[in-house]
This record gives C-alpha cells, structure tokens and sequence, in this order.
C-alpha cells in the first residue's frame, strides 16, 4: 500500500471518530438537559406530596356547641363548631391576648372548624370529652416544618409571626407536629389557600377534555383518514386537502383556542369553561395529527395483501374493513394516544376558552366548569404564595406520569398487535 | 381438453389494447384459451404478459391510470362490459401471485376467507370441509392439519404459496390466473407447485406467467409468447418449442435474448 493511500485511510477513521464523539456529545447534552430538568422538578415537588398537621386537644363541650340533651345526626350537623375550634386553638397557649389567639388560629387552615366537625360525626360519644384532632397546618407552618421557610428574615418581612414560631417549635418538640402523605392534593379542589388546594378538578377537567376530544377526533380523524388514502380519486382536489391537513398540524395551537372562542363560545353559544367546549378545541388540534398517522399505516400495509383480498373477489369496503384497516390500526392507535398527549399538555386554547377561571367544585361532567393540569400549572405559578410553588411542580409530576403512561400505553399497542407479514 | 374432438375455448381476448396513461403496454392481443388446460405466458421482463393476466380478472381497475379496450369474452361474455360485475368475476377467476401472501391470520381464516364473503358454507361443518379439501387439492393438508390456527405467515415459502393457491381454490373457480407462482422459490418448493398445477388442470383452466422456458415447457400444453406488448406467437407448447413460426419466438427460446 502506498503512503497516499495510507493516509487516506487514516483520514477516513479519524472522520468517523470525531462524527461518532459529535454523536455521543450531542445525546450525553440532551440527557443532561432532561436530568436537569426532571431532578429540579422533583427536588421541589416531592415536599408537596406530604402535608404538615398540628394534633391539637380538641374539647366537644355541648354548651358551646349549643347542642342539646341528646342530639341528633341532624343535630349535630347544624351545631356550631367555631367556638370550640376558637377556643382549642386558643388554649394552645393559656396566657395569649386577643391578638395572640387570633394569631393561633391562624396557624391551621380554615377548614379547622370542620375537621372538627367530621371527627364528631364520626363519633358522636365524644361530646364532652376531649380528643387530639388532626388539623391542616396554615400553608406557611407547613413551609416551615418542610424547612422551605426563611426563618431568618424580620419578621415585618414574613408572614408568620414570631410568636406563632415560637408556639409551633413548642408543638414540635412535643411531638404534636405530624407529617402525612397529602392526600388532599389529589383529592381537593383548587383553592386560593395552598395547603388545601388540589388538583382533583384540574384533573378531572383534564380527563373528561381528552374523553370529548378523543370521541370526536377518532371517529372523525379515521374515517377521513381512510376515505383519503383507500377510496377518493387522487386528483388536484384531494391533493388541495391533503396540503391543507398538513398545514392544519402546523397551526399554531392559540389559534385554534380563538376558534373556539369566536364560534364554539360566541356564535353557539356553548357553557364557558367547560371540558366540552376545551375537548372540542382539543380535537381540532388533534384530528390532523391522528389523520397523518392514520395514512401513513395505511400506506404501510403492503398492497399485496390489497390485491389478494381482491382477487378473492373481495369488494373494495370488504378488502378496507377486513384487512387494511385493521392492519393498521396498531399505528393508528399509537397516532391517536400520542395526539391526545399532545392535547392533555396543551395549554394556551384552554386559556383562551375560559379554561382558566378559578374553579373550586369537582366537576362531574363535560359540561360543569372545569380547569386541566396544564392550566392547573399555570395558575399555580401565578401565584405569589410560597406554598404553591412546590404545587406547581408535584402538579407537573401528575402531567408527567400521565403522558408518560400514555405513551408507554402507545409503545405497548404498537408491539402488541404489530403484525409481520411475508 | 377434447369434446367431440373440438377443442373448448373458455377465455377469448379480441383486439385487446392496455394502456398505462398515454403509454400503451399491450397492442391488439387475440388469444384463446382452451378449457382445462395449462396455458403458458412467456416473453421477457415488461413485455406485457403480466398485464394481460392481470385483464383477465380486471385487477388493472386498482390502477388509476389503467385502461383496457377490446372485449375479454368468458363464457360468452365480456368481462369489460359495464354491466359485468367484478367482484363475481373474481369469484370465479381465482389468482396466485408471484410472491406468496396469505393474509395475516390464521391458515383456517386465509381459506374461509373467501367462502365467508362468497356466502358458500351454510354451517360450521360445511366451511371445515371446504377448508379441508381446498388444503388437500393443493397438496398442504399433510403437513398443517395439526395447526390450521396458527399464523399463515408462519409458513415456509413454499408452503405459503401452496396456502395462497388453497385459498384461490377455495371458492372453486373455473379459471386460475398465476404470476410467476414460482419465482420467488426454491427448486423443491417449484416442482411441488408445478406436479399441483398438473393436478389442478383437470378442475380449472390455468394461465400460467412464468420467466422459465423451461417450466412452461414443463407445465403447460399451451404457450404465448409476448415482445414488447404484442403476441408475437401463440399455439401448442411443443409447437413453440420445437418448431417456432417466427424469427423472434426462436430467438427468445434459445436464448439469444431476453
């Protein structure tokens, strides 16, 4: 071999090392950039899924209560427990004044009052007696007790006071502090008070958007889908709509969201707000991607299984239904759920639509008042209090897990039902 | 096949032009075939005799710009007549590709298939029976009667395309149309094929496409021969091949070309 050659050779090597290095740097960047972001979510959203309670002495008495001898169910439903409530937590510290018992108070939530009146219900022999009741600590005492809480600062700067400190660290030590999973975040509404906001009605409202998008994109995608690629004439005007359905993938998704604005909300006159009129937005956005995904696997089923159907004598809806179609279903099906993934994060049509609004009920069906996650998100990181910033992010977990279960859902259909053929 | 001593005509192409948009593939074919017999098609690649097969159980209609003139008559009837319509003339011209394709499913569902959309069993019973024989008369019984639930992309080659002629069978026609059956297998798995196709002359008349001069010397009592688009010569396979009319017929044969 000759030293020309030699060093062409070399040259060649030297090229495909440093193309493979590119390569690697190029992926070893985007995973840094993933673990960045996935541990900065995580490291601030994990304290969000445990929830700080003060076990404070409650005493049922019946006179405060203005309960007669013997109530009943009825009775107790209609009794009054602010007293009491006032009076427990004013007792944490015998020796307060009037604004100090004011201040204690406001160390536990406002549902005080009726977690109180829950664990009499559940057990009416109480009255007269005196029982440890858990209370949902104030939004800041659970910052604290999570060690979020600048304590240094003056106190003119903080919103929890010295003197409420000073009580807490005495329930600490007494072991009277208690941390548990927060099952309320999952089970809540929102809130404008952070320990009790939740995302049960941004989920709620998440899911039944995705239901209504996907019953009307699937059928309407689909069929579109299968009409275009097995049975319209290819000529200009079908090439006119094709580049038209491409161009509708494109759109920007707010653009969609004023649709829904000027025609759903203004000329239908449809309920504001509700994951009816978000879900039909949704499917706006989706059918083109669920149309695209629909062609292209029905353009991958091999057209020798076409003619075999035909051959057979088959008529064209026959040789569609009983072998295309369901040939390409699995791509379909994947197409589908990675649209309504897209969907289920999309944020800005929502807003637009009224999405948005401060919804504090659980919404029970597609026409009730509804936020989704993603807005969820949005209103949360809006917010200026210091316990909805790790909301924020255990809510963008909830985003997570739930595409990343959709995709997975995706992957598993693929190759569950991917079928080889000769 | 003889009856009284005429010969029985059962497809007969007259002045049949294809055209692929403004290219025309095939230029006035005339050509009969005879009832019962193996018919073979021979000429180099893209000279149109896959084209032809292909008219005569109108599978050019899948393609768009595909058009056919000249009247295809079978049984007294012209297949490109509008009121003919394809579904029952595909009913009763079977066709075998030239690279196997069962559908993706079971061997059983790859034969009810076309009996199920035919309506041609009654019963549960009936269908077994007609899946049982088709799989015999085409020689894969034997060997996938213990699992005619799995997959018929499981099979071998061969046996596949022994699978795909079960199923052309299946709705009995009376004509099979075959592309280049054999082309994509091997030696053992041809001359299974070719002793089936002797056998399935006595039921069906068979058009068989082939790029072997030597399996159409083998299989068939008729031969075509196409160049470019025409019927250069056509009459009985030891005519052909013995004692061709024409200069290119011979040429062809022995090699010269193609």
């Amino acid at each position: 071999m000759n030293k020309n050659k030699v060093q062409l050779l070399n040259k060649r090597y030297k090229a495909e090392k440093r193309f493979r290095l590119y390569g690697q740097s190029a992926i070893f960047m985007a995973l840094l950039f993933l673990i960045i972001f996935i541990f900065k979510i995580f490291s601030t959203g994990y304290s969000a899924f445990q929830k700080t309670w003060l076990i404070v002495p409650v005493t049922f008495d019946a006179e405060l209560m203005m309960l007669e001898q013997n109530p009943s169910k009825e009775d107790l439903k209609d009794a009054d427990y602010y007293d009491i409530a006032l009076k427990s937590m004013a007792d944490l510290d015998p020796n307060a004044n009037e604004n100090q018992e004011n201040e204690l108070k406001r160390m536990v939530s406002y549902f005080f009052e009726r977690e109180i009146k829950r664990e009499l219900l559940n057990d009416p022999s109480l009255i007269g007696k005196t029982k440890d009741v858990y209370l949902t600590a104030s939004d800041d005492l659970d910052q604290v007790f999570k060690g979020n809480y600048p304590r240094d600062l003056p106190e003119d700067q903080r919103r929890v006071t010295d003197y409420q400190l000073k009580i807490f660290d005495q329930l600490v030590e007494l072991g009277k502090v208690e941390s548990k999973f927060n099952l309320s975040f999952f089970t809540y509404p929102d809130s404008r008070e952070a320990e009790l906001a939740g995302i049960a009605s941004s989920f709620m409202g998440s899911i039944f958007s995705i239901l209504v998008c996907l019953m009307i994109a699937f059928p309407v995608a689909v069929l579109a889908a299968i009409y275009l690629e097995e049975f319209a004439p290819k000529n200009r005007f079908t090439d006119f709509i094709e580049v038209n359905i491409n161009n509708l993938a494109a759109v920007p998704s707010i653009v969609f969201g004023l649709l829904g604005l000027g025609i759903l909300l203004a000329v239908f006159q449809l309920p504001r707000s509700t994951p009816l009129v978000g879900g039909i937005t949704l499917s706006l956005m989706t059918l083109p991607t669920i149309i695209i995904a629909c062609r292209a696997s029905l353009k991958a089923v091999p057209p020798s299984i076409r003619e075999a159907a035909l051959a057979m004598g088959a008529s064209k809806m026959q040789t569609t239904m009983h072998h295309t179609v369901p040939l390409s279903m699995p791509g379909t099906l994947s197409g589908t759920i990675i649209g309504l993934a897209q969907a289920l994060g999309e944020t800005a049509p929502l807003i637009l639509i009224g999405m948005v609004a401060f919804v504090n009920t659980i919404p029970g069906s597609p026409l009730d008042p509804a936020a989704s996650l993603p807005v969820q998100i949005y209103i949360w990181a809006e917010s200026a209090e210091r316990g909805f910033v790790e909301k924020v992010s255990a809510c963008i977990m909830v985003l997570l897990g739930f595409l990343i279960i959709m995709n997975l859902f995706a992957q598993i259909i693929r190759h569950k039902f991917e079928k080889k053929w000769s | 096949m003889k009856k009284n001593g005429v010969k029985m005509i059962k497809i007969s192409s007259k002045n049949v032009d294809v055209f692929y948009g403004k290219k025309q593939a095939l230029f006035n074919i005339n050509l009969d075939i005879e009832e019962n017999q193996v018919t073979a098609l021979i000429g180099p690649s893209g000279c149109g005799k896959s084209t032809f097969l292909r008219c005569l159980n109108r599978m050019n209609d899948v393609i768009d710009i595909c058009s056919v003139k000249g009247q295809i008559i079978i049984n007294d009837f012209d297949i490109n007549d509008k009121s003919c319509d394809v579904v029952r003339l595909r009913e009763k011209i079977g066709m075998v590709f030239q690279k196997p394709n069962p559908f993706p499913k079971t061997i059983y569902e790859n034969i009810s298939y076309g009996p199920t959309i035919h309506g041609m069993a009654q019963s549960k019973n009936e269908m077994d029976e007609i899946v049982e024989t088709s799989l015999k008369k085409a020689a894969l019984w034997e060997e996938v009667q213990d699992r005619l639930h799995e997959p018929g992309t499981g099979l071998s080659g061969g046996q596949q395309q022994r699978l795909c002629i079960a199923r052309a069978i299946s709705v009995k026609p009376e004509v099979i149309l075959m592309d280049e059956p054999c082309s994509a297998l091997d030696p053992i798995a041809t001359a299974q094929i070719e002793e089936l196709i002797d056998e399935l002359k006595k039921d069906h008349t068979i058009i068989i496409v082939t790029h072997s001069m030597a399996q159409a010397a083998r299989v068939s009592q008729n031969t075509g021969f196409f160049h470019l688009g025409e019927l250069i010569e056509h009459g009985s396979t030891d005519k052909i091949f013995k004692n061709p009319e024409n200069k290119k017929t011979q040429d062809y044969i022995t090699g010269r070309f193609g």
